[in-house]
Order: structure tokens, then C-alpha cells, then sequence
């Protein structure tokens, strides 16, 4: 499926605004993209799998908090920096 | 041989470079729009730099760079507490950062929020926690709850591997107090005694509180091992080993000014010398230069006697604040004194205090400036 990447992010894509990734929940797309891009998981969702305060996931255009969230078949995987801090 | 001052500021960092200490030159910014907590070179290889930083959307890791500052790559594995961690903790940003003893190269220590000490074998590269103090059964008591942080969270600094025995480490937290091991961080005991607290009424036994205390940084001297000066939110102490009581000489300084401040810098070779830039703990505790007039103040003498040093710096309306790591020296003769401020300005002077000039302003609020000479 299609991941959309912040600008927050696009250091670790180098520079790609959109990237393709595989995986079933949301934990397997980030586990994919980590593997593309080392270290992009742990810059998502912090060491007890929560994802960052100032980060948004949006699911098929649905926010998701949850990792373990189903990614169903062609749904876009759209990552934000939150407005939070101005 | 190059002097460069290392300044992480809450919106990316600079290096200023001389070769005289009289003109510099500002490289940067680098990692522009990080909070960038601490940067630090390697004085075992002075090559290696490491940054602590904090990207406001992204969290928390730490860079290298070994071609000083050019091109940095993040750590592998950056400081993070166990995954299923029964406190469910997760690292906010790293806030100190500590090279280990000068005979175990590639080693390094780091200090979190919420508090947390970690260690790297490869030079930064991988990070793991030191279970003995984060997973201590006593530690979710020495940190504290939630009033007993800093504003933005806890501070866990200040970290020390003695020059002398490299398993004894000895840390600070903001707040939680001062701790020491013997045994490379397996096993921890407070090291409190003689600290105030202003903050908790006195115990009815008329004991001491063993931890909770609030030092704000500690040091040991580089020369003189046994020697050790703490910045307290609640007084400046020194302790002198085998003793484990600290003395508040912080009471020398003049009543009108007080002994509340973030940063102390020894000496680099005098025992008795050392440099505190107090700051207002009255009233709403503004953090500021009492009465707007920033002065260093400097001992020669263990902190029997202090002598104010403001020359050059302005005479009046100045509020800005020095924290813990933003003030440094360096090892030349007479000694360089260096600190930044909240307000974005580096200042420096190379006779040991006596009089100081601005090397630099308009920058980011400054949270901490530290002296390399690389190779």
C-alpha cells in the first residue's frame, strides 16, 4: 500500500513523500518501512508501542492509535506531524 | 591546537571555533528545529561527537559524528527502556550525555527523561539500559511523582565515571538527589547527607531525608579526584572524599545573592577554584540574575570566600537564565570560562573570569555549551 511521509520523516525516505509498503496491521507496515528505512519505527512509536504524542496515523482516513490495527487491502497509510506545539 | 565550544540549543546546534580564544567562528546550525539537549567530543579520541536530540514530532535519539560535525548518523539502537517495561516508561528526550573512564574507549553513559541511565560499548552507535538503577526496587521512589520534576520532565544528569575507579559512577537527578555505585551501576545507595530540602518539612525525628533532594549539577574536580562541587536547587555544597557529607559553602556567598543556580565549573588544575552563576530562588523563583545584573561569582578558596565577576557583562536588564550544562572552561592558562544563556547568547572569557565578552547572540535558547579541542 501507499504511505504518505511527513516532512518530519522524508530524512529517513530519503526525501520521498510517498512510499510502498506491505503488512496486514499497522505494526507489520512499520516493521516494513523500518526495514526500508532503519529507524523510521522507532521515530512513529516509542519502545512500548505507543505511537508519538506529536504524530498522527490515519488508516484509510481513519486515525488510528492502535498498532495492532488491520490495514485492510489498498487502504493508504497516512503519517502527519501533529499541530501540536503551534 | 583548535578550541571549539560545542552549543545544543532548543532549535539545533553550532560549533565556534578558535585558535586563539580571542576571535571565533560559528559553524551551524545543524539539526535545525531539534531540541538538542547536550553535545559533546570525545576526549579520549577527540574526534568522536555525540548530540543528544529531541525532534518534536519524532522523539527522542542520538548522533554521531566523526568528522567533527560535517556528517552525523543516528544511533542504531537509540536509549529506550524495555519494551513491556512495568512502568510502561519511554524515553522522552536524552538530556546528558557522559564519556566513559579514559581506559575503556568507546564507552559512554546517558541520562533521560523520565529518568533513566543508559550505556553505549560502541561509541554511541547502541544504547542499553543499566537495569541496577533503572529497574532498582527502590528507584520508582527516588524519582519521585509527577511534582517532583522538572517542567518539561525529569532530569536524570550529571553522570560520572570517577577518574580514579571506573565502576564507581556516581548520577543526579532533577529531582530525586544523588546516588553512587561502587560496582559499574549493579547497585546504587543515595549520597545525600548534608543537602537540604527546602521544599519538605523537616522529619519529625530530626533525621535526614536520604533522597528526594532537587541538585541541580554536580562535578568532580578533573585534578583532584576527591574533590566534588554540587549546584543545588537548595544551595551550593562541596564534598571532599572519603567524606559522604556535602557542606554548603554556598552560605559564604553574599546573603543579598544567594546560592541558588543551575551550572558549576571547576577548575582545571586548582582544587579550590571553581565557577557558579547564581541566579533568583526568592519569590516565584524566577531563575534570572538577582535584580537583572548577571554576574559569575568564583571561589579560590573551597568556597570560603566568593568574588563577583561581571566585568563586560550588561550592568542591568538582563534576565536571561544559564543552565545546568551551558557553562563550561577550558584547560588553558589563564583558564577560559564560557556559558550560555536562554536569550540565545554565548559568552566567553579567557582570564579565568575577570572580565567577559559576548561571542555570539541571536542564537536559539542555549541549554548547554561545552569545550573540546579536537585532534
Amino acid at each position: 500500500m501507499k504511505v504518505v511521509v511527513p516532512s518530519q520523516l522524508r530524512g529517513y525516505t530519503g526525501g520521498a513523500k510517498e512510499v510502498d509498503a506491505a503488512g496486514g496491521t499497522l505494526r507489520a507496515v512499520l516493521a516494513d518501512l523500518d526495514r526500508q528505512f532503519p529507524g523510521f519505527r522507532f521515530r512513529v512509536i516509542d519502545e512500548q508501542d505507543r505511537v508519538r504524542p506529536h504524530i498522527l496515523i490515519f488508516v484509510g482516513g481513519e486515525r488510528c492509535e492502535d498498532v495492532a490495527a488491520a490495514v485492510p487491502d489498498g487502504a493508504e497509510v497516512f503519517i502527519a506531524g501533529a499541530l501540536s506545539g503551534g | 591546537m583548535p578550541h571549539q565550544l560545542y552549543i545544543a540549543t532548543r532549535k539545533g546546534i553550532w560549533i565556534a571555533s578558535s585558535t586563539d580564544r580571542k576571535k571565533w567562528s560559528l559553524w551551524g546550525p545543524k539539526f535545525l528545529g531539534q531540541q538538542c539537549h547536550h553535545v559533546v567530543l570525545d576526549p579520549r579520541d577527540r574526534k568522536t561527537l555525540l548530540c543528544a536530540s529531541r525532534q518534536w514530532h519524532l522523539g527522542p535519539t542520538v548522533f554521531r559524528s566523526l568528522d567533527g560535525g560535517a556528517t552525523w548518523k543516528e544511533a542504531a539502537t537509540p536509549p529506550q527502556f524495555p519494551k513491556g517495561d512495568v512502568r510502561e516508561r519511554a524515553v522522552d528526550h536524552v538530556f546528558w550525555l557522559t564519556p566513559g573512564h579514559a581506559t575503556q574507549p568507546g564507552v559512554w553513559y546517558c541520562g533521560t527523561s523520565p529518568k533513566g541511565l543508559f550505556r553505549s560499548d560502541d561509541h554511541g552507535v547502541t544504547w542499553t539500559p543499566i537495569a541496577g538503577f533503572n529497574d532498582h526496587p527502590e528507584q520508582h521512589k527516588w524519582v519521585g511523582s509527577d511534582k517532583d520534576q522538572t517542567p518539561d520532565g525529569g532530569k536524570l544528569h550529571s553522570i560520572i565515571v570517577d577518574t580514579v575507579d571506573p565502576k564507581r559512577l556516581y548520577l543526579s537527578m532533577s529531582g530525586g538527589g544523588t546516588f553512587t555505585s561502587p560496582d559499574g551501576g549493579e547497585s546504587w545507595k543515595p549520597l545525600n547527607s548534608g543537602v537540604a530540602m527546602d521544599f519538605a518539612p523537616p522529619k519529625t525525628d530530626g533525621s535526614e531525608y536520604e533522597y528526594g533532594h532537587d541538585p541541580h549539577c554536580m562535578v568532580q574536580h578533573p585534578a583532584h579526584p576527591d574533590r566534588f562541587w554540587q549546584q543545588n536547587h537548595c544551595g551550593f555544597y562541596r564534598l571532599d572524599r572519603p567524606s559522604e557529607k556535602w557542606q554548603r559553602v554556598g552560605k559564604n556567598m553574599p546573603a543579598e545573592i544567594g546560592d541558588i543556580g543551575f551550572g558549576v565549573v571547576p577548575h582545571p588544575r586548582e582544587a579550590d577554584t571553581a565557577w557558579v552563576f547564581p541566579m533568583d530562588g526568592g519569590g516565584d523563583w524566577p531563575r534570572t540574575p538577582i535584580h537583572g545584573k548577571p554576574a559569575v561569582y568564583m571561589t579560590r578558596d573551597g568556597g570560603t570566600s566568593w568574588k563577583r565577576c561581571d566585568e563586560g557583562m550588561p550592568q542591568e536588564q538582563a534576565w536571561w537564565t544559564v543552565k545546568r550544562q551551558a557553562m563550561c572552561a577550558d584547560a588553558g592558562t589563564p583558564v577560559g570560562v564560557y556559558f550560555g544563556t536562554t536569550s540565545g547568547e554565548v559568552w566567553g572569557s579567557t582570564d579565568e573570569a575577570a572580565s567577559f565578552s559576548c561571542l555570539f547572540r541571536h542564537l536559539p535558547h542555549v541549554f548547554a555549551v561545552t569545550y573540546g579541542e579536537p585532534a
